[in-house]
């Protein structure tokens, strides 16, 4: 390793623009930042070694000073960005609402295009290997570049002396010559910027004035808060840290908890909707522009059960009750770190459908006998008290007409058709009787009695949602320190005021890293009341 | 010096380990949890019981067939192509019940009469479980149908077919997971 010792006396790490003490310019490292000869100095990191080639050695080293680069996390973040708008051009997976497995659907909607998508993993970026191995580099890339940057700098500014080289004071974007300045005005520079809140070290006579250093650590603040955040990210794949999954309930019905491992399970007791009134002067105008009944509430009255024995999927589970509850929107029922919340609801489903025989001649439809039929779980068979015996034949829960043939759509009693056989007491033969919603059919058109629906009993279903989310104490603080460091970094600046004194007068030096105009200010009030006027700003004089 | 070097050596070491390990735990976790959703091959098939509707016993479990080649079948009436399988799997469960195959065909209806007036109509003969919940279809995590896993007698995952199969390649499979005589 080769240690570059400046004539100040200080030895500089390799790669070193400007000498941490005294700031003269490293000969052979100013291509580095771009300085030249005759230009004011780069002062980026204020000058400091941040890679050196020389340890560019070992497998480490090139891993490493990849990850170190700014260009290279630039280009992981662009290209980060055109992978993400890539996969807008066909719907995701999740959100496709396609029967259809995934490695047929992008073929047969989208042809060859939806294909390449498909196979390149675009169709669930987030879950793709590559996407998240770009999102994982674009975090190491942060951690190292920051970490090769703030010691560097760090170190420099630590070491740095108030005497600093005739070059370097030249060289920077404030810079005067005060040749007739006296003893007294240097005295009373300095008092003036003790008084400004400037921190000042002498050293035989040369003065570093120095003010809001810490606002250099802003970035790397800014960047532990992200990594942070981050790694809160990164634990939302731990099921233990985070679920989120949804679940419907049918009144009446009990059913798992999805996400708690067949833990927990839950009944929907009641579901409860109320509409604000469209008869209520207040409300009349927005449901009307709404176009529709707004609801004002809906609730599921709840009951949590918790699985108390080990039994095979598909048995049912022992349970004993430990919770009850009404979940509404934004107040969830919360068990064991997990919150239940109200999402969405269905209302009336069918639930029983209720029937009565009677003969088709009756005009007064006087009936003969009533029987209900659970549409969930149909039995097949009713028998009515004076000997009619009504055999369930078909079933179908979502009736539809496929190719001629009568079929359901579902498994959910939305749309219920039935054929039903009725046996009039002492009669071998059936009479066929086919009933859908509206329609009441007799197919061979020699029927004696005629089956109607007399009663309808609805069920509503409520959708759920189950959360438990450890990550956001992760995701809160990350955030506060990533704001932290903004502020600690934009709201102050760091300036440096040297002063070096000369056979007659001095040389003042001004330095920040943003807001020149307050830098200025400050010089201004500093040389108010002196011979000497505030030193010229360099750039401005080129431009 | 070249012990500064070693240091600096060590540190970015460990800093990139560290690094490699979150990483590698992110990309680990987030297949996982992909996969934990669906059962692939080489698997071990998870147990289930269910109420039977066309069998002597009132409940199968899968274990009830230790030891024998299994075929487990997701299906239900309203899904056509679940329909159109169920012959062939009639035809070869005669030829290759002998052979110590069998086919547990779960099904997927809420209502269990929907199930007998098919199976009446199919003239279907391999056990049925009626899978009410769903209970077995989310351990499994089915997501499409037909769905049908073929499994070894030593209980692992030979085959996943989501999708519809014709007569050859059903019996493909089954002869895949016949066990040795």
């Amino acid at each position: 390793m080769n240690k570059i010792k400046c004539e100040c006396g200080h030895v500089n790490p390799e790669g070193t623009v400007l000498c941490e003490a005294c700031g003269k310019p490293v000969e052979e490292n100013q291509h580095i930042d771009g300085n030249n000869e005759n230009k004011l100095l780069n002062m980026r990191y204020d000058g400091s070694a941040r890679r050196s080639k020389t340890y560019n050695k070992t497998i480490v080293d090139k891993i490493w000073n990849f990850f170190s680069s700014v260009k290279v996390g630039v280009w992981l973040i662009a290209v980060t960005l055109i992978a993400s708008s890539l996969g807008t051009i066909f719907p995701q997976e999740m959100n496709n609402q396609s029967p259809l497995p995934a490695e047929q659907y992008y073929e047969e909607n989208y042809g060859m295009a939806g294909q390449i998508y498909y196979q390149l993993g675009f169709h669930d970026l987030y879950g793709s290997w590559w996407y998240m191995i770009l999102i994982a580099s674009i975090g190491v890339s942060l951690v190292i570049a920051s970490i090769d940057r703030v010691v560097p700098l760090y170190r420099s500014l630590k070491k740095q002396k108030p005497k600093r080289h005739e070059t370097f004071m030249k060289r920077q974007r404030l810079f005067g010559q005060a040749e007739y300045a006296s003893e007294q005005d240097y005295h009373r520079v300095i008092d003036q910027l003790k008084e400004r809140r400037y921190k000042v070290i002498q050293e035989n006579g040369h003065v570093l004035a120095e003010k809001g250093r810490f606002s250099r650590w802003g970035p790397y603040v800014n960047h532990i808060g992200l990594i942070i955040f981050l790694l809160g990210a990164l634990l939302r794949f731990v099921p233990s840290m985070y679920v989120d999954a949804n679940v419907w309930v049918r009144e009446g019905e009990t059913k798992m908890l999805e996400g708690t491992e067949g833990e927990y399970y839950i009944k929907n007791e009641d579901f409860i909707v109320e509409m604000y009134d469209e008869n209520d002067e207040r409300y009349k105008e927005s449901i009307e522009k709404q176009g529709g009944s707004v609801p004002k509430n809906y609730q599921t009255n709840a009951v949590l059960y918790q699985r108390t024995d080990e039994s095979l999927p598909g048995v049912d589970p022992e349970l004993k009750q430990v919770k009850e509850g009404e979940i509404r929107v934004n107040e969830p029922l919360k068990i064991d770190g997990f919150a239940i919340y109200q999402t969405t609801y269905q209302l009336n489903e069918f639930k029983t459908m209720t029937f009565k025989l009677h003969e088709r001649s009756d005009a007064d439809e006087q009936s003969i006998g009533e029987f209900t039929v659970n549409l969930v779980d149909p039995k097949s068979e009713y028998t009515l008290d004076n000997g009619y015996r009504i055999e369930l034949y078909d079933y179908y829960p979502e009736f539809e007409m496929k190719d001629g043939v009568p079929s359901s759509f579902s498994k959910y009693p939305k749309d219920p058709a039935f054929v039903f056989h009725v046996y009039p007491p002492g009669q071998e033969e059936p009479e066929v009787n086919f009933l859908a919603i509206g329609s009441n059919l007799d197919p061979s058109g020699e029927n004696q009695y005629k089956i109607g629906i007399t009663d309808l009993e609805m069920r509503d279903v409520t959708g759920l949602t189950i959360r438990k989310d450890y990550t956001l104490p992760f995701l809160g603080i990350g955030g506060a320190i990533f704001m932290i460091g903004v502020i600690q970094g934009m709201y102050w600046n760091h300036r440096r005021i040297w002063i070096q004194p000369k056979e007659q007068g001095f040389w003042v030096a001004g330095h920040t890293n943003k807001n020149w105009f307050g830098l200025k200010k400050d010089l201004e009030k500093a040389l108010d009341g002196t011979s000497v006027e505030p030193p010229e700003d360099q750039q401005e004089l080129k431009e | 010096m070249a012990n500064k070097k070693k240091k600096r050596f060590i540190f970015r070491s460990v800093v990139l380990a560290i690094l490699a390990v979150a990483v590698g735990f992110a990309l680990y976790s987030s297949f996982t949890d992909g996969e934990k959703a669906a059962l692939k091959e080489g698997d071990t098939a998870p147990n289930f019981k269910l109420k039977t509707v066309n069998y002597e016993k009132d409940t199968l479990a899968l274990s009830d067939f230790e030891g024998k080649g299994v075929m487990v079948n997701f299906w239900a009436t309203y899904c056509e192509p679940c329909k159109d399988e169920m012959p062939y799997m009639e035809e070869l469960y005669k030829k290759y019940k002998d052979k110590d195959v069998e086919i547990l065909a779960v099904n997927l209806d809420q209502s269990e009469l929907v199930v007998t007036r098919f199976l009446k109509e199919y003239g279907i003969s391999f056990p049925i479980v009626h899978d009410q919940k769903g209970q077995v279809m989310g351990e499994y995590g089915v997501g499409y149908l037909p769905a049908s896993y073929f499994i070894n007698p030593d209980g692992t995952i030979e085959k996943k077919i989501i999708g519809p199969l014709t007569l050859d390649r059903l019996e493909g499979y089954l002869k895949d997971i016949t066990p040795e005589s």
